[in-house]
């Protein structure tokens, strides 16, 4: 018999954020990504150097620690093209810290799309190209290959595991969401319907959102959580089973979750307790799946994502706005594919990031809920007229540029 | 209450303000004496009673006296006017009038609206040692756009605010130019939006596309059609929606702006569009009531509320019960109600360009705006705004035992 593990897996994304692109500069001005205010909040280089102080620093350096003293500890991580890039440009430390990270040997990367998109349900092939590319760049950067797979805000359906196992890949992550496990626990290994060799572990969303929702909320009734307390659960939850699958967003710590809130603190209690038992282990994505036989099958003919409390994609498609935005944003990829123009591609596919559509929700901010909008815009309906002018730019520039495609969507 | 206008006898917002809360207020149980400064039939009333302060005729003949401070009143030519020749003449007689009509009667509350009926409910507070409720609509700062005004209604506004014992602000921009233009301690001021009566105008309406059968027309071409249904006076910020207009049919050519109102900036909007090339995509109506006034919030698919300074703004929840898409400036109250709309600075013709052709141009937009706002406008009610003011009543209300 194994050790029980845990699966820490984070998740390390930043978009390019579109600028306040109006349409006075769509056909004059083809710069979507750079505003010209450093200080607003779509500064890109703003947020990240803000991000990287409050959260990608600190938690690596916590997490190096961590993994020099407990070699047990495991953690894997997703870290998107779109962060790569801008950490290279404005914060090459964080990423030199996160290359220290995996050379202990003890941290996986976990594959997906570059751009952090939803290609998967708009365009298989750009969807591959994106995957290729995320693989090529975790290659070059940290000289290692990628064999679990997780989408865009873990949008999974069999469809998706189908693809995963056809490509290769030996594992894939999904949102452990009751109304799909009925009775079962997300606490084993299982096998996707449809596929051969592919495994899939699922997210225990109550203990993962414990730490990256709950945490500091005063008024939930356990706060404030303590190590004694979360460990209680995890015993709890992982009696007479294998493993707790712990996924979260990377940001969680220090940035969802401030500093001042304990979380640092927290986390570094909560692995040496958690190891404290000799039972104990962390298991990465890959190890888990090696260590584990399925316990069983399960089916997901509908997408299921680990967002909000309906878990699908109604957040990034779910209103005419994003229909309409993800429409003339992939109607443009053959044209744009055939250029060849690096720099139009590379802005094409920045424009797919799934935090755009996210932006363009209207679901809260309708409903007088507007403080649940999380966005650098005003409202949905200034997201959309900014990406908007920026797509048109984009097919301005196919035309002028490359003669083909035309002006009207 | 005193007041200066109620409908159909108004001439713009406040006496549909007037008109609803009171309604409201009655429902509630309040027992209301409403004193207008003209005689005129109100035989739809019948929730609170009507006082006349004057034999003038109703205040829509003669000049649109509750929004401008130019003190001469137009057409005096009336012999029954006598010596009533200005504003203030008319305000001495209502003054008088409300003395004697609260004399030696007892009131819970003086609710005085604006600054023409302010001198009259600090007199009625003195008289009555009832506490004065002064809500206010626009100050002078917001009818001179943003200037200071007419010095004496200023200082009416200044007197009628220091002795009130509660303000009712209709915005939080009303409430902040009440604390910073008048020294006046912010926890005296009490927000109260407007709302608007859903019911009044559901009342078997019907849109009639023969109204605006060329802007029909054009729509059918592809058009968008943008509106402002507003009195044309500088407050209102029309000339930067014009040049807005003609920055966005600099990219996109479907627009028609349909300006329907009068007021002293008519001709100046004329020469503005022409000077701009636009004169053949902008169409005048003149002052609109009823039918045509109505059709023009159905004919139009975007409306903009492109104020310099504006209290509350209720045509734009008019306009949005009409299924418009909604542009507000950011100096406007009434945005502070909704959602769902487009927001600038009323300097800004670059950015409301660029939302207007953001809108023409998609139809997901434009119909999610529309959609969205109407989720938000109707839960707006007056009986809110009514429940409001009567606990400020209760709030303002002297103690009724002292140590002794």
């Amino acid at each position: 018999m194994s050790k029980r593990g845990i699966t820490l897996y984070m998740h390390v994304h930043q978009p390019f954020r579109v600028r306040e692109y109006s349409v006075f500069d769509t056909s004059s001005d083809h710069n979507y990504f750079v505003d010209p205010d450093n200080q607003s909040n779509r500064s890109n280089e703003k947020i990240l150097n803000k991000v990287a102080d409050k959260s990608y620093r600190p938690m690596n350096a916590l997490l190096e620690k961590l993994l020099n003293k407990h070699p047990e500890f495991k953690v894997s991580l997703s870290i998107t093209g779109t962060f790569i890039e801008q950490a290279e440009q404005w914060a090459p430390d964080v990423l030199d810290s996160f290359k220290r990270l995996v050379a202990t040997g003890q941290v996986e990367i976990v594959a997906e799309t570059y751009y952090h998109s939803l290609a998967f349900f708009y365009s298989r092939t750009e969807f591959e190209r994106q995957v290729e590319a995320h693989k090529a760049k975790i290659r070059e950067l940290f000289g290692v290959e990628t064999s679990v797979f997780r989408n865009t805000e873990l949008a999974y359906n069999n469809d998706l595991a189908k693809w995963a196992d056809d490509y290769g890949f030996k594992g894939i992550l999904a949102e452990g969401w009751d109304p799909i496990l009925d009775w079962r626990s997300p606490n084993f290994v299982y096998k996707p319907e449809g596929t051969e060799n592919i495994a899939l572990l699922l997210k225990n969303y109550r203990l993962s959102d414990d730490l990256a929702f709950r945490f500091s909320n005063r008024s939930w009734q356990e706060w404030p959580l303590t190590v004694d307390k979360y460990n209680q659960w995890l015993e709890a939850s992982i009696q007479d089973q294998p493993l707790i699958n712990l996924f979260m967003d990377y940001e969680t710590f220090g940035e969802h979750q401030w500093e001042d809130t304990g979380i640092f603190d927290f986390f570094e209690e909560f692995v040496g307790r958690w190891l404290e038992d000799s039972n104990n282990t962390f298991y990465t994505a890959s190890e888990a799946i090696a260590a584990n036989e399925p316990a069983g099958t399960i089916s997901m003919p509908q997408t299921v994502t680990w967002a909000d409390s309906e878990r699908d994609l109604t957040a990034w498609v779910g209103n005419s706005m994003q229909h309409e935005a993800m429409k003339h944003i992939y109607s443009l990829e053959d044209d744009i594919i055939r250029t060849k123009d690096e720099a139009l591609i590379a802005d094409w596919r920045k424009l797919q990031t799934s935090d755009h559509a996210y932006y363009m929700c209207t679901k809260w901010f309708t409903d007088g809920d507007v403080h649940a909008y999380f966005s650098p815009y005003d409202s949905p309906y200034d997201a959309f007229l900014y990406y908007i002018n920026a797509v048109r730019d984009v097919r301005w520039r196919l035309h002028e540029t490359h003669r083909t495609g035309g002006l009207s969507g | 209450m005193l007041g200066w206008e109620l409908p159909p006898h108004n001439s713009g917002g406040l006496g549909v303000a007037c008109y609803y809360l009171s309604k409201a207020l009655a429902l509630n149980g309040a027992d209301i004496d409403f004193v207008v400064p003209y005689s005129a039939k109100h035989d739809d009333i019948e929730f609170m009673k009507v006082h006349s302060a004057t034999q003038l005729s109703p205040l829509h003949k003669f000049g649109m006296g509750a929004y401008d401070s130019n003190f001469l009143l137009e057409e005096t030519g009336h012999d029954e006017l006598g010596e009533l020749k200005t504003i203030r003449d008319v305000q001495y007689r209502y003054n008088n009038f409300v003395e004697e009509l609260v004399d030696g009667k007892q009131f819970d509350a003086i609710h005085a609206h604006d600054w023409l009926t302010m001198e009259a409910g600090m007199r009625a507070k003195e008289l009555t040692k009832a506490p004065l409720i002064v809500h206010v609509h626009a100050t002078e700062f917001d009818r001179a756009g943003g200037n200071r005004g007419n010095p004496i209604v200023h200082e009416i506004e200044y007197q009628g605010l220091m002795m009130a014992d509660r303000i009712l602000a209709v915005s939080a921009i009303t409430k902040d130019i009440i604390v910073e233009k008048y020294g006046i301690p912010a926890d005296k001021i009490e927000v109260v939006h407007n709302a608007i009566d859903v019911d009044s105008l559901n009342d078997g309406y019907e849109y009639d596309n023969r109204t605006y059968r060329y802007l029909e027309g054009l729509k059918d071409e592809g058009y968008t059609i943008i509106s402002a249904i507003t009195r044309f006076t500088i407050q209102k910020g029309l000339a930067n929606l014009v040049r807005a207009v003609a920055k966005a049919s600099e990219k996109y050519d479907r627009f028609a702006l349909l300006l329907a109102g009068d007021g002293e900036q008519r001709d100046e909007l004329i020469r503005l569009a022409a000077d701009l090339g636009i004169s053949d995509k902008i169409f005048f109506t003149g002052f609109v009531r009823g039918k045509q006034w109505r059709d023009a919030y159905s004919v139009s698919d975007v409306f903009v509320l492109s104020s310099i300074s504006e209290p509350f703004g209720l045509t734009a929840l008019e306009a949005a019960h009409h299924d418009n898409a909604l542009i507000v400036t950011n100096q406007s109250g009434v945005g502070e109600v909704l959602n769902s709309i487009f927001r600038y600075d009323f300097w800004d013709t670059e950015r409301l360009a660029d939302q207007l052709v953001g809108i023409a141009t998609s139809p997901a937009l434009k119909d999610s705006l529309r959609i969205n706002v109407t989720r938000e406008y109707a839960k707006l009610s007056w009986n809110d705004v009514a429940n409001k003011c009567m606990s400020q009543y209760v709030k303002a209300a002297p103690l009724k035992a002292v140590f002794a």
